[in-house]
Formats: C-alpha cells, structure tokens, sequence
C-alpha cells in the first residue's frame, strides 16, 4: 500500500509522455463503461475493474460509471453504441470473444465487428479440455485419435450455446488434430461451465470444453483431470503443471480476451488516446494485481494489433460455423 | 466437520452488521407482508426482490435479506389466520381452525405466541434438517444425469397441483402458459433463435425477475385499484398477553412433531408446505385422541400447523440449493434470485459459493430467533400496521417494484415488460389461474427440454434411456403416484379441509 502514491506518480508520469505523444484528445468529465450484462458476470467485472484502476492511476479525469445494459448476448448494448451514441468518446463497452462470435454469427442483424473501433485487450480466460478423473483419455492425443475413429465415441459438455463459444473451441482442437466430419462430434449444452462440469465429473457425459477460472474447483478437489489448455504456452502460478494442447502436438489456441470497444466515427485522436490508457493500465502493477486476484491470464495484442486480431477471429469462427452448419 | 465448518463461516458471513440489519430488515417486512390478507410468501418475496436490486446489495446479502423475508412471511401467515379467520396463504388455513376460535374466546394474544413459539420450533428443526441433508444431497446430486433430471422435473410437474390445487385444468393450463414464455429466446441446444421475431430484447428470452414482479406485484395493484379497498379494516382488540410456562410446555411435543413432518413434506418437490400443515394437523389429531378440542381453540391445534407450514418452508429449500428443483412457489422465486445473480445451484454451490449458501442458512437461524424476538413482544405492532390502508402501501410497493426492475439492467423495455406481465397477472387473477405454476413453468420448463434433448444426444436417440436407472425408475414412479393420487384422495382431503375450516 505504501508503494501506491509512488507508482501512481510514475504512471501518471508515463501518462503525460504518452499524452504528450497523443496530445490532442483529454476525457473531461464523467467516462461511462457499458457492461453488456446483468450485474455480476464477466462483462460487468471487467468495467468495474478496469474503471477502478483507470481511476487509480489517473487516466480519467473523474470516475468511471458502469452501466449495465443487458440483452441479447451484447446486441442490446452493441446496437445502443451503434445507433445513439456513434460519436461519444467517453464510452468504453465491455467485450469478449463471446462478442466477436456473435458478430461471425451475424447473431447482431444488420450490424457488423467495422462498426465500431476496437480500443485493447486487458487479460484472457484460456480454453481447457478436460474428462473426470477415472476417465480412460489420459491425454489430448488419445482423446482425439477417438474421436478420428468415430467422431460420435466422445460427447462434450459445455456452458455455452450450442455454436458458441465452448462449443468451438472443442471444434478448433479436433480441426487442428486432424478429425474430419466436425460436425457430428455431440455437443451439450449447458447453462454454465459448472453445471456442464458437474455432468462430466458425474460420470454421465465424456469431456468438458470451458475456461481455465471455470475448472479450477473441480481441479483443485481431484475430480477433473484437465487434458490440455488451449494457450501458446504453459499458464503462470498453480496452473503451470497443465501441458498446453500445442506441446502435445495440436496447435489449438482458444483465448477468450475481455476488453473494450468504442464508438465507432470518434476521432483519430481520441480512439489513439483510450489505446494508449488501455496500453499503460496492462502494463500496470495495480492491473497486474488485479488479474493476480481474479485468476485472468495474460492477453494483450500490442499497439494497433487488436482489432487485426479481432478481424482474423471473426473469420476464422465464421469459417468453422460454416462447417458445422450453423450458419450459411 | 466440513459442514461445521463452514456453518460457522456462514454465521460469520450473517452476523456481519449490515447483513443481519437487512436480515431484521427482511424478517420484520415479510412479517408484515405475510400477515395482508391475500399476499402469501411467494407474492411476498416477489415484491421484495425489487427492493433488493433498488438498494443495489450485493448478492448474498439480498439473499439473506429474502430469505429472512421467506422466514418472516410464514410468521406472517397466522396473524390474519387468527384474528380475522382469513390465511395469508394455503398453509396458513389449518392455523385457522383453532386460532380463531381461541381468539374469539379472548386469548388472541396467547394464540399470537403460541403460534410465534410452534413456527420457531418448527423451523428450527428444519433448518437443522437441511444443515445435515443438503450437503449430502448435494453430493448425491452427482448421480444424476440426463435423464434423471429429466424425470425429476416430470415429477415437479406432476406433483405441480399438489393436494391442494383446486382446479387442476387453471393449474396445468397456467403451467402451459409458464412453458409457452420459456420458449422464447435463443435455443441453447441449437443456437436457433425462437419467437423472437428478429427483436434483441428477446434474444435472451424473457427475464423470470421480470415476470415475478409483474405477475405478482403489478397485478396487485390492478385488482386494488378495481376493488378500491381504500378504507382499511377495522381495529382488531388484541388481549394482554398471560402466557405461562405450562403452555409452551403443552405444546412442545405438538411442535416437534410438526416440525420433522413438515420438513419431510417440504423436501419432496411440489408437494411443500401446505401438505406439511394438513399432515401435522391432522396426524396431532389422531394422537392425542380424546384428550384433543380440536377446532375449538386447542393450543396445540395451532401449533401443529404452524410448526408443520414452517418446517415445510425450510426443507423446501432442500431440493432448490442442491438441485435447482424448487419445492414451492416461493422457492421458484428464491431461485430465479439465485440464477439473477449467477449462481447454480447444485453440489458445485456448496463450494464455489459457500458464503453465500452457508451464509443463507445460517441466516435462516438468525433469522428464527429475530423474529421469536420481534413476534411476541411486536405482535401489537403488526395488528396495527394490518389496518394501514392499502392505499397508502400498494403505490409504494409499486415505486420500489419500477424503481428495482429498471436498475437491473436500466433498459425502458425491461419496465414494459413488466406492466405486461402485471396485465396478464390481473386477468389472470380475475379467472382464477393460478400464477405459481406460471412462474414454475418459466424456470422447470427450459431445463426439463434441455434434458430430454441431452439425454437423447447421450443414448443418440434410444428413449429407452429415460427409465433405464433405479434412481430415474424410482423418480417415474413417485411422479406417477403425484399425478394419479390427488384425482382420487384429492377431493376427498378438500373435503374434509373445507369441513373443519368452517367449524360451525
């Protein structure tokens, strides 16, 4: 704590620099986040969380104001910040990679990822693949040597939709290893990650597709044995004992990044202002403290690469709904 | 040890200052909401969940807060029982039976007590039910698959009516309709959307907060503003209390009895508290024999149902944490509050959330012993506030309702929904459908399609797999007997429920 006053003086130090780069665009006044859900899920923590270290180290004027603006899956909040508020460059909205696969899905009709500006990335929840602990698949591999064999012998349980997100990262792991027929492999879904898991470590369903901060329990208390996490490389802290799908030999990433759009007909100024506050709040001491504490792994495109990044995952997720024939 | 454990922890989460304020916040409002003629716990809770969003409290104590309500409204119940002959609710109609007699002959106030004493009893033998099942049961919850959960929601269905229902046809009609909501909104099983003719406040399908409130709330509102009910009741006299040792004596047997027989009732799903009261009463009867004045002001005819009603209530929340299948209309409500918040019941609640489920039970302990303290020396204060003109109350409960919806998700939408449903609510009313089984259509009927369909994926299409487990047989039969029981021993128990309610 005592740390703190100094750390803020070199952030707001960095700041200035930065500014001082950027120079024509100041927030003045109250900054608005938009959190595309109910209180108390992950697009709501991110606002709240980013606002508060925004606050701290002195990149807003005053404070940060989470909205939260539910409904359907972000196409409520994305639809207000399209059509009422185009040009507001105070308005940070909450996003994920359950955005970017809607926006693939054409889910947000008539709307689409170049309608608005997407500002950085803060952190990540990476992708697992994992079977109860007396199950016979000991690792990646053999799990999908299954499933080339016939691609109906392991059924998945996951959290999100069927074609969303937990369901494509099993698909992109088995694309990637080389299964054919993608889109007979079963898939469950579930209201969330811990009811899928409970089916899974019940015995009742094959394997699990969820995030990393999702497995933790099950993992800590045994039951869950996590084959693969689907990152570039091993996670930090307890976690660094699961091996990555890649070093098994399939090259499967499944990142699901929370971050933030804006408005899309800001300035040049303003949007290169809110990249660069996003830029010094993940190279923080107070964020990384903050993705200490809430189990979120790092993430971060660097300058100018995010919204390349989003743009490829879009496509890529549109590519693979086609297959399975989700969307046309 | 485990479950000591983390008892303790929940006493620490309940005991903190501001949760147990909004504990005796919520106990003495569901107190006073129980005891208005007509309202009953779920509508009760309905009302109040606002309040919780309005105030912007965080998850576990909002829940704490309705569950001290939940606690409060089935004390509630027996104030207008007693004094006026009219239940708050189902369960409260076998308090009646003895409790107005005793208050016609003057002893209302010990009646007050005795029943305060009987609901505390029975609770706490409960509570303590649900302390050593729910973990187990939570537990257990890991053997059942598919197919199982499949049977288990017919069973809710099945058992939907219950003894008691009146109309079976209003029962199952509202359950349709309940189903018929459910389906709007995106498919999870095949990412399709359904009903939501191209509209994104739809995607999601409809908000089961939102349809409570309106249901519930809104439609009070109407039917007040029709009925114009403006004037208030009349004073009712309330004797000194004289309450000896001998008298909690005498009706201690009476109300442990209750308690266990309500709990077991209140355990099985659907069947809940009303049967709870009806068994306990009755059973009471049968065992004292002779010695009994049942139906003429017996003590012990008031608290055998009230330890029965209030047991039911506590071990209805049994299977809701540690299923997700709620027991009651109210338990439906409870845990549309608990999905609102994004939190699962079932064995992974037990750890991932632990202060919130653990704080919620011992809140419920806390919760009995304010409201032992607040009911008998207060209980001059809820008579009087039951002559507060509706007029003054039901705009407030309107303001909190608006006011709790739109901060949820600050969307206009949202608030038009609401009034929509609060319409449909007082048509509704006004054909006598029941709306509790509405609402447990809206929960029960996505999850009951859900596992039908993966149970299907899991088998690829052998339906056999629906009875193919002792546990899913066992399920199928109990649900069997709840549909088929209540068409022949139903009208018989109406019968004789009707018979003693009007003793004269």
């Amino acid at each position: 704590m005592s740390m703190r006053t100094p750390l803020k003086f070199l952030a707001a130090a960095s700041l200035t620099l930065s500014a001082g780069l950027a120079m024509a665009f100041q927030p003045s006044g109250k900054v608005d986040c938009i959190a595309p859900a109910d209180p108390g899920g992950g697009w709501d923590f991110t606002c709240r969380s980013v606002g508060k270290v925004l606050e701290d180290l002195d990149l807003v004027p005053g404070s940060v104001q989470t909205i939260n603006m539910a409904g359907a899956g972000g196409g409520v909040a994305y639809a207000h910040t399209v059509s009422k508020r185009s040009d507001d460059d105070q308005l940070l909205v909450a996003a994920s990679t359950a955005t970017t696969t809607r926006l693939a899905q054409g889910q947000f009709p008539g709307m689409s990822a170049d309608d608005v500006n997407w500002i950085g990335a803060v952190g990540a929840d990476y992708g697992v693949i994992a079977v109860a602990k007396d199950s016979k698949y000991k690792d990646l591999p053999a799990l999908m040597d299954a499933l080339k064999k016939n691609p109906k012998a392991v059924k998945f349980a996951g959290g999100s939709a069927n074609g969303g997100w937990d369901h494509l990262k099993v698909l992109i792991a088995a694309n990637k290893a080389g299964v054919d027929n993608l889109p007979k492999i079963p898939y469950l879904s579930y209201n969330n990650g811990g009811e899928a898991m409970t089916q899974v470590v019940g015995g009742h369903v094959d394997a699990f597709t969820g995030d990393i901060s999702e497995a933790q329990g099950f993992m800590e208390s045994g039951d869950l044995r996590i084959l693969a996490v689907l990152a570039d490389q091993r996670l930090p802290g307890k976690f660094s004992d699961i091996p990555t799908a890649k070093e098994q030999g399939i090259d499967a990433i499944g990142a699901n990044w929370r971050g933030f759009y804006m408005p899309g007909k800001i300035s040049d100024d303003a949007r290169q202002y809110w990249v660069d506050a996003v830029d010094t709040l993940y190279k923080s001491d107070e964020w990384k403290d903050v993705m200490k504490k809430n189990g979120l792994m790092p993430f971060h495109p660097g300058q100018g690469q995010f919204e390349q990044y989003v743009k490829t995952q879009i496509d890529d997720i549109q590519a693979l709904s086609k297959e399975i024939g989700l969307i046309k | 040890m485990d479950t000591l454990n983390y008892l303790i922890d929940g006493f620490g989460v309940a005991l903190a200052p501001h949760n147990l304020m909004f504990a005796l916040m919520g106990a003495f409002l569901g107190t006073l909401i129980g005891a208005l003629p007509g309202l009953g716990p779920a509508n009760g809770v309905a009302i109040l969940i606002p309040l919780a969003f309005t105030l912007g409290l965080r998850p576990e104590t909002a829940l704490i807060m309705l569950t001290a309500v939940y606690a409060g409204a089935m004390y509630g119940g027996r104030i207008s029982s007693i004094l006026l002959n009219i239940p708050g609710d189902e369960p409260a109609m076998m308090t009646c039976l003895d409790g107005y007699p005793m208050a016609r002959q003057g002893r209302a106030a010990e009646a007050l007590a005795i029943s305060a004493v009987a609901s505390f009893i029975g609770s706490l033998i409960a509570t303590v039910g649900l302390i050593l099942l729910a973990p187990l049961l939570a537990r257990f919850a890991l053997t059942f698959g598919a197919a199982e959960y499949f049977a288990l929601f017919v069973l809710a269905f099945a058992t939907l009516g219950g003894i008691t229902g009146k109309n079976p046809v209003k029962t199952i009609l509202a359950a349709a309709l309940g189903l018929m909501i459910a389906t709007v909104g995106i498919d999870l099983s095949t990412g399709v959307q359904r009903f939501t003719f191209g509209t994104l406040e739809l995607y999601e399908g409809v908000d089961f907060i939102i349809a409570i409130v309106g249901l519930f709330a809104v439609s009070e509102l109407l039917v007040f503003i029709e009925e114009k009910a403006g004037a208030g009741r009349e004073m009712i006299r309330v004797n000194k209390l004289s309450l000896k040792w001998k008298d909690i004596r005498e009706i201690l047997p009476t109300s442990f009895r209750g308690g266990v027989i309500g709990f077991i009732s209140g355990v099985l799903p659907g069947a809940g508290a009303s049967l709870g009261s009806f068994i306990s009463y009755t059973l009471e009867k049968k065992i004292l024999g002779s010695k009994n004045r049942f139906g003429e002001g017996d003590s012990r005819g008031v608290a055998a149902p009230e330890a029965g009603n209030n047991g039911a209530s506590s071990g209805a929340l049994v299977p809701m944490l540690t299923l997700g299948v709620p027991g009651s209309g109210t338990t439906a409500v409870l845990l549309a509050m608990l999905i609102s918040f994004n939190i699962t019941p079932g064995p992974l609640m037990f750890t991932q959330n632990a202060d919130v489920v653990w704080g919620v039970i011992a809140a419920l302990l806390i919760g009995n012993f304010l409201l032992l303290v607040l009911n008998i020396p207060l209980v001059g204060v809820f008579v009087k506030l039951l002559s507060v003109p509706p007029m003054y109350l039901l705009p407030m409960v309107t303001m909190v309702a608006f006011v709790g919806i739109y901060s949820i998700s600050h969307s206009p939408v949202d608030l038009y929904f609401m009034v929509a449903f609060g319409v449909a609510g007082y048509f509704l009313r006004k054909l006598e459908i029941p709306l509790v089984p509405v609402i447990l259509g809206m929960l029960l009927g996505p999850e009951m399609e859900k596992n039908l369909r993966h149970a299907m994926q899991i088998s690829d299409g052998d339906w056999m797999v629906l009875w193919s487990s002792p546990l899913s047989i066992t399920l199928w039969a109990i649900a069997i007997a709840g549909l088929v029981l209540p068409v022949i021993v139903g009208p018989i128990l109406r019968r004789r429920m009707k018979a003693g309610a009007q003793p004269d």
